[in-house]
């Protein structure tokens, strides 16, 4: 058990349990602060597969964007002053027995398949490498995602606002 | 002595995949959905980096799972909106509660 294991299976149980808390919490709230950790679990799994930027990309944009438009989602549709905070589940049982089942078949393919593991080389940072692959060969896909994102956003901030 | 090794992230992806679904089917508030959705997308994301890392790829993995995050951003905001814009006119996001269409 190195010391890489000891911080890969903290990060693992930290992602999995607040996922748990996110999707059997009553409370929205309590929801959406669980995520927060499950989001920095994310990331610190992005960290031990040596992808540090996207792990920081992930704090930024999850933990700084979307979480917070999520909270702001559940103030704004919710009455804070009559405690009707609190969010039901429907068909919780069947639900779970049916993904109970679906996570162990797909949790049995995964480990029974022989995965042909090929060692990349470690590399210190992905950050330089991932900016000159994003410039050149992805140039047009991250154009095109640029303006989606504008239009998707501005798209958003109209639909509110009427 | 087990070393974290391909198959154990593959295996976290899976559990974070269905604790996913599980809120996206049985939460009934729509901003529940909404943070399913995103559970679900995390362990997508979680694929191709370990994948990336394990397979030999480059680093093309690493640059799918930043176009998801953007695409995921986006997604955020326009389900948000429709969601405002639901309890505007409805004054109420209970995706089971919501069937004036059906008549």
């Amino acid at each position: 058990m190195t010391t890489y294991d000891l911080i890969f299976y903290l990060f693992a149980v930290v992602t999995l349990l607040s996922a748990f808390f996110v999707v059997t919490n009553r409370n929205i709230v309590h929801s959406a602060f669980y995520l927060l950790f499950t989001f920095f679990g994310v990331a610190g799994i992005y960290v031990m597969l040596g992808a540090d930027f996207v792990a920081i990309v992930q704090l930024i944009v999850y933990v700084g964007g979307i979480l917070i438009l999520l909270l702001f989602g559940v103030m704004l549709t919710n009455k804070i002053t009559n405690v009707d905070i609190k969010s039901g589940t429907i068909h919780a049982l069947p639900a779970s027995i049916v993904l109970g089942l679906f996570a162990g078949a797909l949790g049995a393919a995964v480990l029974n398949t022989n995965w042909k593991v090929v060692a990349s080389p470690e590399t210190s940072s992905s950050t330089a490498s991932l900016g000159s692959m994003l410039i050149n060969e992805y140039a047009l896909i991250f154009e095109l995602l640029g303006i989606v994102l504008l239009i998707a956003l501005v798209g958003a901030a109209s639909m509110a606002r009427r | 002595m087990i070393h974290a090794s391909l198959t154990h992230f593959l295996v976290i992806s899976v559990a974070l995949f269905s604790l996913g679904i599980y809120g996206v089917i049985t939460r009934k508030n729509a901003v529940m959905v909404l943070m399913g959705i995103e559970l679900i997308l995390n362990s997508a994301n979680i694929n191709f980096i370990a994948f990336a890392r394990f397979g030999n790829f480059g680093l093309q993995g690493q640059i799918i799972a930043l176009f998801i995050i953007v695409l995921a951003a986006a997604e955020a905001a326009i389900a948000l909106a429709i969601v405002l814009n639901i309890y505007k006119n409805l004054s109420n996001i209970n995706v089971d509660e919501i069937d004036s269409l059906r008549d």
